[in-house]
């Protein structure tokens, strides 16, 4: 192969490689959001009537409540009348194996760089594959299954494990939250269910992988996750969607639970399409995830890395209620050309001698805008808190814009709470000194961001570190030189 | 093998370079003293290629290419080493790594295969043999709180990995405690070979005991003003710049 690349080859490589779309019938519901619509998806997931009131109750509230404004963001008004709540690829009624489903949909996994395969994949990793609004197959279930794991999408656990859904859904992040996770519990169409029973280590990475396909729809998954006593499991979520020049709006949940002594690692690589270099289309990534320490000595530690989206506005959260919890934060926000990003995280210290750990990095590229929100909270009864706070911003260009907005709130005196920020942009005299070794500006800059994010990437479970670390480097490229 | 000829160089409109020519051939070390700010890093800089340096005349012939027309890495390619006076840091980027994607990018430059794991190791274990450089060191991020002299040392290591045609030092001798000099001037002595040549900047006589010199050039105000034998350095070294001053008296 030829190794110099033309400018040409450079700009097409540098473009977003997952905007491809399906080919595939849908059944949609029509646009729009009424009772109606809400029955509508209810009535097509076949859903016990306790979960359509549960809907109803969340669709009340949010008609109630006012869209906000306090991030670091601008956007035109969504008009949520355009949006489509309900989209399902076409398949044969009901899918018993994987081997079932459509191979036009395999295909769009495959071209992802996911195999439903199961044969095919090289490591553990189980799969659940979120269509638009509907899972289409989850691999590894039966081998899951034999150690007592639940692994299925949300709408099968309606179905077959009512009892755990009614339990824990909206047990952490109540329908009453805020603006977007209240329109998310009134019309979530599917999302990935997980239960790892008593001193169980779930012995493979859990996958969640969202595809949005079809125009003009929003997708609002719901995820619920469940560690019960002693157990582990480390769960990783990716998403993409085609190129198209409007915005679409994703409005997730994630809901975490950790009982005494259990473990939760959840990992996210984000890519949704970020819009062009006009700042035309992207997804509105607007997604609401908190986990709950409920037992003594339980940890929660969520890693994130964030390239895509025009918009994201996400805070993963920990409360930290179990006496010598842990809640522990590590993200990597990339914005480049006109993408905004407002993320950060909340913990929450409410039991006594918790710890928390908060690493931030955001990378600015473009004419792009990236904040760092954050709130430590040290409660009356949280004697002992801990909570170490590190936040760096590194600028490409001088056009981007970099912020931080630490909140901390210690109600109990004998917590200790420490904040560090740092601002750098990549120095010319950087690149020139990857430049007289023989590297180019791009991979020079790839170097550097992935030097300045490796804290965050080496929380990522191994499978995904490479990729993430490639996405890191393409969703930069051409912004330096 | 450089063939730099009337090379006139500006920063920001300042002119700094005013005319420089030099040569220097397969085998040969040459030295460039001179007193501080008289445009020694500059030419380095230039050689290699660095941004808002602006060559206003002149041209430099690098193994028979135009070396002005190169990128800085194409220059690295095609086998010019700076080991640069202030070395940079890069938070996070382990020193290892970096040196992998130098010599494997130079090598595709070069249309050869990447080294692989094992083979890069290896070349890495001689190579630190021969400059005395410790593990640990490039363990870590690249640079980053290295001491002075570990940074220069990291330098003549990195040079050592790439196999240059051409070494420029800028005063890699700064800063090294005098058994830290002897090290770094054998590691250049051990790379020297006919095929390669090495043109070290410096301020001391010191380092030319241990690398020497064929040829000496003093640098005074963007143009070499005098060029001679080993000699010179010690006429330098004990008369100092004044005798180049008054001898360039009506330029300055
Ligand atoms: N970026 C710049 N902008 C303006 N002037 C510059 C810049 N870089 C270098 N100069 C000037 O160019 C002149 C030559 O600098 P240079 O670094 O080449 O000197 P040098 O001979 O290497 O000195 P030293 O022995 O102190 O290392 C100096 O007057 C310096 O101030
Ligand atoms: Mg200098």
């Amino acid at each position: 192969m030829n190794n110099e690349l033309s400018a040409i080859e450079k700009t097409v490589l540098s473009d977003y490689k997952y905007g491809f779309v399906t080919e595939i019938e849908a059944d949609e519901a029509p646009p729009g959001l009424n009772e109606d619509t809400i029955r509508f998806i209810s009535a097509k997931k076949n859903e016990p009537e306790w979960m359509l009131e549960w809907r109803l109750k969340a669709y009340k509230h949010w008609l109630k409540m006012e869209e906000p404004t306090w991030a670091n963001i601008k956007y035109d008004k969504i008009n949520y009348q355009d949006i489509i709540y309900y989209s399902a690829p076409k398949q044969k009624k009901k899918v018993n194996s994987l081997d079932e489903i459509d191979p036009e949909l395999r295909k769009t996994f495959e071209r992802l760089g996911i195999s439903l395969d199961e044969q095919k994949r090289l490591s553990g990793v189980a799969i659940d594959a979120v269509i638009d609004s509907v899972s289409i197959g989850t691999t590894f279930k039966e081998q899951l299954a034999e150690l007592g794991i639940i692994f299925c999408s949300i709408s099968e656990a309606i179905q077959e494990h009512p009892e755990l859904v009614k339990k824990y859904i909206g047990s952490v992040v109540p329908i009453t939250d805020n603006y977007f996770s209240a329109l998310n519990s009134a019309v979530f169409s599917d999302g990935s269910f997980c239960y790892i029973p008593k001193g169980v280590r779930c012995p493979m990475e859990l996958s969640t992988y969202f595809r949005i396909n079809a125009e003009g729809t929003g997708q609002f998954e719901r995820t619920l996750l469940i560690a019960d006593e002693g157990s582990y499991v480390s769960y990783l979520e990716g998403c993409t969607a085609p190129i198209r020049d409007e915005n679409q709006l994703h409005a997730a949940v994630v809901e975490l639970i950790a009982m005494e002594n259990a473990e939760i690692k959840y990992s996210t690589v984000q890519n949704w399409y970020p819009g062009d270099k006009d700042g035309v289309g992207g997804i509105y990534n607007f997604v609401t995830k908190r986990g709950i320490c409920q037992g003594a000595h339980s940890k929660i530690s969520w890693t994130q890395v964030e390239t895509g989206s025009s918009i994201t506005w996400k805070y993963p959260s920990v409360i930290l209620k179990g006496d010598y919890s842990v809640g522990e934060f590590y993200s990597v926000a990339v914005t480049n050309n006109h993408q905004q990003a407002d993320t950060g995280t909340k913990m929450m210290h409410l039991g006594k001698n918790t710890r928390s750990r908060i690493v931030s990095k955001g990378i600015s590229a473009g004419v792009s805008n990236n904040s760092y929100r954050g709130l430590v909270h040290v409660g009356k009864n949280a004697a002992n808190a801990r909570n170490f706070s590190q936040c760096d911003s590194l600028l490409l260009g001088d056009k981007c814009g970099a912020h931080t907005f630490p909140y901390i709130e210690v109600k109990n005196n004998t917590g200790v709470v420490e904040h560090e920020a740092t601002t750098s942009k990549i120095g010319e005299d950087q690149i020139f000194y990857c430049n007289q070794r023989g590297i180019d500006t791009e991979t020079a800059v790839a170097l550097i961001i992935n030097g300045f994010a490796k804290e965050v990437m080496n929380q990522l479970p191994m499978e995904f570190a490479v990729e993430a670390q490639k996405l890191l480097a393409i969703s930069l490229e051409g912004s330096v030189g | 093998m450089l063939s730099i000829k009337n090379l006139h160089a500006n920063i920001d409109e300042k002119k700094i370079l005013k005319g420089i020519n030099l040569e220097i051939k397969p085998g040969e070390v040459h030295a460039i003293m001179g007193p501080n700010g008289s445009g020694k890093s500059t030419l380095a800089s230039v050689l290699a290629g660095r941004e808002h340096y602006e060559v206003t005349e002149g041209t430099v012939e690098f193994a028979g290419k135009d070396l002005l027309e190169l990128s800085p890495e194409e220059r690295a390619g095609e086998g010019l080493f700076l080991a640069f006076q202030y070395p940079v840091e890069i938070p996070g980027l382990s020193t290892t790594n970096f040196i992998k994607t130098a010599v494997n990018e130079v090598r595709k430059y070069r249309g050869e295969e990447a080294l692989d794991a094992v083979a890069f190791l290896k070349l890495m274990k001689e190579k630190m043999a021969m400059v005395n450089i410790d593990q640990s060191l490039l363990s870590r991020s690249l640079n980053e709180g290295f001491s002075g002299g570990e940074k220069k040392r990291n330098e003549v290591f990195q040079m050592a990995m790439l196999q240059p045609k051409l070494a420029i030092l800028d005063e890699t001798d700064s800063g090294l405690d005098i058994d830290a000099i002897r090290i770094v001037a054998n590691g250049v002595n051990k790379l020297r070979n006919k095929d390669n040549a090495v043109l070290v900047v410096t301020h001391y006589q010191r380092l030319l005991d241990y690398i020497v010199p064929d040829y000496v050039h003093v640098l005074y105000n963007g143009r070499i003003v005098k060029s001679g034998p080993k000699e010179l350095a010690f006429e330098l070294e004990e008369k100092g710049y004044d005798f180049i001053r008054d001898e360039n008296k009506v330029e300055a």
